[in-house]
This record gives structure tokens, C-alpha cells and sequence, in this order.
């Protein structure tokens, strides 16, 4: 039982970040209908980030955050206006094409600039757990899940309740109406992508100091940015949420009980099985179509 | 345009100047290291040390009247580039003997294209016995065997009183072969093996394997992989409170580098390693180890390296005197030679011993093996 719920209190802390992870995708794979490969790489930027304010230029933890998660808006704006801009209108296929071009020529940039060994940074967290009777937790993985709560609260109601998340909205569902309603299209493609590619750095800025930081570090957490933005439904911020949970779940409880070896095949197997039978995301709402 | 011209044709004869030269004065080894991926602090250390080594050697005078050069490229930590490495070293820059490839899966993946080539390598980390027991003749191995490192700990296990152990193991040939080795050894003294836990190699979260080994009933965790890990778990089983005793294996923990990492959560961990750079007069032949730690500081590497390092620098310095036993460097030749080399390594001599079905044997020398306990942030060694 008390092995149970440490898997629980697992699944919770990695939940929180994966769900972080894919609401940063949904919003440009699902909304903007950008296959964003350089999601992962923007995941290590805003790691690479806190490592440059916290361990270089020895600045405070909490002061990095915000630097990391700007620096992430700014790196977004940027590939939105350089490459993504010129290529409105394009197929999917080329679109698709730049973006693994980028992915790998900023990634090599980070190896260049850094190297392959990893780094790590050091957190004003104390090293003891917190211990609730059978369970125990660090601290720091407490303050990651509750920013990342925030993040993912902040950016629903972004896009739920402001005029911005209106006009996002509008744009994606039909750009030339949204364009003669009065709405700046161009700004609201350049801030969508932004601020997906802000909450990705966010996402690496958090978990960088929880682990280690290392040029490929973002490939395996853009690979489960995909699986979970499929398993809610793309587009769906809710359904990022939920689907960041399962998958942690999934390989909680796939580590614990069936075999640590296939621990990552967890996750995936239940995309396969939502493919099959709900190919929209579990949590896909009725979509017009045309 | 007559500019952009220009530059290129200086590139193209300053490359052909230097192709020629190179070609005509030096002698090639190849090195194949991950030097990015799981696996990059640790390939970054070896091929460090392979340089002094290198250095060392061409201050000398080089060997055959010629300086060494290293020919060191990048396997990513994966088996499929570490084989295209091999075959673009032995192929393109026609070197005659390699170093590689690290890890166990790596050298695996390798060992094909070293019979398909007819080219030596010799083996510096590796520890799965599957390395030399195959049939692979082209193999010298200079690290231990997983087998010899369980039968080196065998002495301490009844001191530790060890009853039920569980195994947390990188999931490929190196951590496998090792719990399967070690499991081996600890049935025939009667301990109990409970669990056996595996991890990716690129994993950082193993809350949950963790987790699981928390509520076992053992009292001692085995755990095999590389140094990055090693800091992320004993990092995790901290926050966790598991409260076992923790033992490593395979050589590459980099006591020093878990010390500055991990904190307060590696006191009281054990390790299993290949070399004292602590206590240099412990060490086989302590006049080298103080030259090499003296010139590693010297060039500004981390000291935390150096249980890594070293096994660079003996490894180039066997293929080197190789080289020069046979007198040419040619392939056949230095794979004839390296069975008759000698020479004094800073983990005990080298010298290479069959290993494997006859006829087609692979080379084993027999490193030593000790195990050190961190306590207060501070390593000591623990008799065998």
C-alpha cells in the first residue's frame, strides 16, 4: 500500500511538468496545425537558460525562471517571424521539413556552445524530503508542480477568458473571417507560437535543475509532448492536462508493476490504443468541420 | 565572388598540404567515444586522457621514429554510430588499431566490422563478458569482466553480511551481464536476489524503480551505470527516504563528481572501481599514476575525472607499445604484437591472457579492482 502511493506522489510531480510539456505543443501543433519539431529544443533553451543565470553569472533561482521563460517568448517570436512567417500558406510536408532543420541546427548550436556533458544547477531547496507518513517527496519537485499549476492555470484562462485567447482562437478556426473582423492575424500567429515555445522553456527551466542538463535532453520530452497532445485531443488544453497525468501514471505504475524495462513503451502503448479506437484524443469535443 | 573563390581554393590546398603530411609523418590510432549523449562526461574523460598519453609518448620522440596522431570521433552513445565510426576510422582514415568504444553495447556493436576489417581494437571500459568470450580475436581488452569484478567483491560479501540484494541496472548489455554475473556469484554464497530494476540509458526520472526497491525487503541495492545516473538517483532514492545501503559497479562513478553533485545523499554509498587516484602509493605502479595526475591538473581537468581518464591513457600507451613491438603499422602486425606486449599500467600490468573459444581467442589483461566507501563528502577505501 505505502508503495502505492508513492507511485501516486510520483505520478503527481511528473504529471504536473508533462502536462506543462503538452500544453506548450497543443497550442502550436494543435491550434496553430504547426508540426513543431523544435519544441524539445526550446524544452533545453530554457534549461541551457537557467544554467547561464543561475551557475554562470550566479544569479538567483527565482530570478532565472522568468528570465528563462522570456528568453523561450523571445526564441519563439524570432522562428515564427524568420521561418514559419515565409512559409504561410505552404503544405504541411515543407512546414515540417523546416522545422526538423532547425531542430537539428540548434541543437548542434547547443553542443557547440556548451558541449555534450552535462550540467547541472544548484536549487535553494534543501536536500531533505518532505515525509508525509509513508510517503516522501524533495522539495524541489514540490515547487516545479506548483509552478507548473500556475503556468498551465494562467495560459487556460489566457486563452479561455481574454480577448487575445478570442482572437487566437478565431484566427486558427478561419484566418480570412478573423482577418476581416478586425484582428491582427499576423500578430496572433507570431504570439501563439511564442507562447507555446515560452511554456516550453518554462517546462526545461523547471526540470533542469531536477535532473541534469544536456544537449539531447529535449528529444525524449518532445516525443512525449507528442504522445500526450494526441492522447487529449489536439488543441484541447484541458485534455494536455489530463493526458500529461496518464502518461505519468502509465509509466508509474507500468515501472512499479509490470516492468521497469518497458517503462517508456507505457505511455506509448496507450497512444496506439487511442488511435485505434478514439483517433481525435480522448477528450475531443464534437469539431465543425468546414 | 573572386573572394568567396579564393578562400576556397586556400582551404583546399592547405587541406591537401596538411592531408599529406599527416599521412606521411604520423601514425594514426583511432578513438571511438561518446562524446555526446548518456554517455558524454565519461568518453570526454577517456579521450582526455588518451591525449596525455598521446602527448607523453610524442614528446618522447613518437614510436618508429614518428609522432601518434589520434583520430577521435564521436559514437553518440549509440551501438549503430558506434560501428559507423569504426568502419569510416579503419576505412577512411586508415588507422591500424582503434581504442573504443566504451560501453559494453557499443563495443559490441563494433567488434563486426573490427573482423570484417581484420583490425585490432583494444578494449579500455567495457565490462560485459560477452565482449571476450565470443570468438572475436581482434578484441584486447584491458578492463575487467563484469564476472571478474563480482568475484573481486566476493571476498567483502560476508563482511557486509549481505542477505537479500536488489539490482537497479542500466537496461543494456553492460547492466544485464552485470546483475546476471553478480546474481550468480551472491546465489553460490546464499544470499537472496530480490529485485532486478532496469533503466534506459537517457532515463532521468527512476522515481518509480526507486519506489519499488523502497518497499522491498532487502537491505543492500546493486547499482550499474554510468555517472550522470548515478547523481540523478542517489539524488532521487534521497528524496525518496530510502534508507538501503547502495553499491556500485562497472568503474565509471566518478566518486568525486557524485560527491559535488549529489551531497549529502552519496555518504555512506559504496563503489566498486578500477583505479586509486586518491591514494596514488596504493596503486600498482605509483610513479606513473603521480605523472598522470600531476599532468591531468596541470592541463585543468577535473579532478573527478581521473577514475575514468586513466583508463584512456593506458590504452593508447598499450596500443602504442603494440605498434612499436611489431615493428610497423600495419593491422596484422600490431595484433600479433599486442600478445606479446608488457607494460605497466596504472591499474597493474598489461599483459593479455586468452579469452574465449579456441582458435579464435580474444585478449584479457587482468586489471585490479577495490572498493571505496564515501563518507562525509570524503572517499576511503574499504579492504577486500
Amino acid at each position: 500500500m505505502s508503495e502505492f502511493l508513492q507511485h501516486l506522489v510520483n505520478m503527481l510531480v511528473l504529471g504536473g511538468t508533462y502536462a506543462l510539456l503538452g500544453i506548450g505543443l497543443t497550442l502550436i501543433f494543435g491550434i496553430m496545425n504547426v508540426v513543431n519539431f523544435t519544441h524539445g529544443v526550446l524544452y533545453t533553451f530554457g534549461a541551457y537558460i537557467m544554467f547561464i543565470v543561475v551557475q554562470q553569472l550566479g544569479l538567483n533561482f527565482f530570478i532565472a525562471l522568468p528570465v528563462a521563460v522570456l528568453a523561450g517568448w523571445l526564441l519563439g517570436a524570432a522562428i515564427e517571424l524568420t521561418l514559419l512567417r515565409p512559409l504561410r500558406g505552404s503544405d504541411i510536408d515543407t512546414t515540417m521539413l523546416v522545422m526538423i532543420g532547425a531542430w537539428i541546427a540548434m541543437q548542434s548550436g547547443t553542443l557547440w556552445i556548451w558541449g555534450g556533458v552535462a550540467k547541472s544547477v544548484t536549487t535553494p531547496f534543501p536536500e531533505a524530503p518532505l515525509v508525509l507518513g509513508p510517503v516522501s517527496v524533495s522539495w524541489l519537485r514540490l515547487f516545479v508542480l506548483a509552478a507548473a499549476a500556475m503556468l498551465i492555470l494562467v495560459t487556460y484562462l489566457l486563452i479561455n477568458n481574454t480577448s487575445l485567447g478570442r482572437a487566437m482562437r478565431a484566427t486558427f478556426q478561419d484566418h480570412d473571417t478573423a482577418s476581416l473582423m478586425g484582428v491582427n492575424v499576423d500578430m496572433i500567429y507570431t504570439s501563439t507560437f511564442a507562447i507555446g515555445s515560452s511554456l516550453a522553456a518554462a517546462a526545461g527551466a523547471l526540470l533542469g535543475p531536477v535532473y541534469v542538463i544536456f544537449p539531447q535532453m529535449g528529444d525524449l520530452a518532445a516525443v512525449k509532448a507528442f504522445a500526450i497532445v494526441i492522447l487529449g485531443g489536439l488543441g484541447n488544453i484541458t485534455g494536455a492536462v489530463a493526458g500529461g497525468f496518464i502518461l505519468a501514471l502509465a509509466e508509474e505504475l507500468g515501472a512499479g508493476y509490470v516492468s521497469s524495462g518497458y517503462r517508456d513503451a507505457m505511455g506509448f502503448l496507450i497512444i496506439i490504443a487511442v488511435l485505434i479506437f478514439r483517433p481525435t484524443g480522448l477528450f475531443a469535443r464534437a469539431e465543425r468541420v468546414g | 565572388m573572386t573572394r568567396a573563390l579564393g578562400l576556397v581554393g586556400t582551404i583546399a590546398l592547405a587541406t591537401a598540404l596538411f592531408g599529406a603530411t599527416a599521412g606521411a609523418q604520423t601514425i594514426k590510432i583511432g578513438v571511438n567515444e561518446p562524446l555526446t549523449g548518456a554517455f558524454a562526461a565519461s568518453g570526454t574523460y577517456v579521450v582526455n586522457g588518451a591525449k596525455i598519453a598521446a602527448d607523453e609518448i610524442n614528446a618522447k620522440g613518437g614510436i618508429l621514429g614518428k609522432k601518434i596522431e589520434l583520430v577521435i570521433e564521436d559514437n553518440k552513445s549509440n551501438p549503430t554510430e558506434a560501428a559507423a565510426v569504426a568502419e569510416k576510422l579503419i576505412t577512411s582514415d586508415k588507422v591500424p588499431v582503434l581504442m573504443g568504444a566504451w560501453g559494453s553495447s557499443l563495443t559490441l556493436a563494433v567488434m563486426p566490422k573490427l573482423m570484417e576489417y581484420e583490425t585490432p581494437m583494444v578494449v579500455e571500459t567495457s565490462s560485459s563478458g560477452k565482449i571476450t568470450t565470443t570468438g572475436n580475436p581482434f578484441i584486447f581488452r584491458i578492463s575487467p569482466p563484469s564476472a571478474v569484478e563480482a568475484a573481486a567483491f566476493k571476498g567483502i560479501v560476508d563482511k557486509l553480511a549481505l542477505k537479500k540484494v536488489d539490482f537497479l541496472v542500466i537496461n543494456n548489455d553492460w547492466g544485464r551481464g552485470t546483475a546476471e554475473d553478480f546474481s550468480k556469484m551472491m546465489k553460490d554464497k546464499g544470499i537472496t536476489i530480490g529485485l532486478v530494476e532496469t533503466m534506459d540509458q537517457g532515463a532521468q526520472d527512476m522515481s518509480a524503480q526507486l519506489s519499488k526497491i523502497k518497499s522491498s525487503d532487502s537491505e543492500t541495492v546493486i547499482v550499474t551505470t554510468a555517472v550522470d545516473q548515478l547523481t540523478l538517483i542517489f539524488k532521487q532514492a534521497a528524496a525518496l527516504g530510502l534508507k538501503k545501503r547502495i553499491i556500485t559497479t562497472g568503474g565509471s562513478q566518478n566518486p568525486d563528481q557524485i560527491i559535488a553533485q549529489a551531497g549529502a545523499a552519496a555518504n555512506g554509498t559504496m563503489h566498486l572501481t578500477t583505479f586509486l587516484p586518491w591514494f596514488p602509493d596504493k596503486t600498482p605502479n605509483p610513479e606513473a599514476t603521480d605523472y598522470f595526475i600531476t599532468e591531468w591538473k596541470k592541463r585543468g581537468f577535473e579532478f573527478a575525472g581521473c577514475t575514468e581518464s586513466f583508463r584512456g591513457y593506458d590504452g593508447i600507451r598499450t596500443a602504442a607499445a603494440a605498434i612499436e613491438k611489431a615493428g610497423k603499422a600495419e593491422p596484422a602486425a600490431i595484433k600479433a604484437a599486442l600478445w606479446d606486449i608488457n607494460i605497466k599500467g596504472l591499474n597493474g600490468d598489461i599483459v593479455f591472457r586468452k579469452s574465449g573459444p579456441e582458435g579464435k581467442e580474444s585478449g584479457q589483461s587482468q586489471p585490479n579492482v577495490y572498493l571505496i566507501e564515501i563518507n562525509d563528502g570524503k572517499v576511503g577505501m574499504k579492504t577486500l
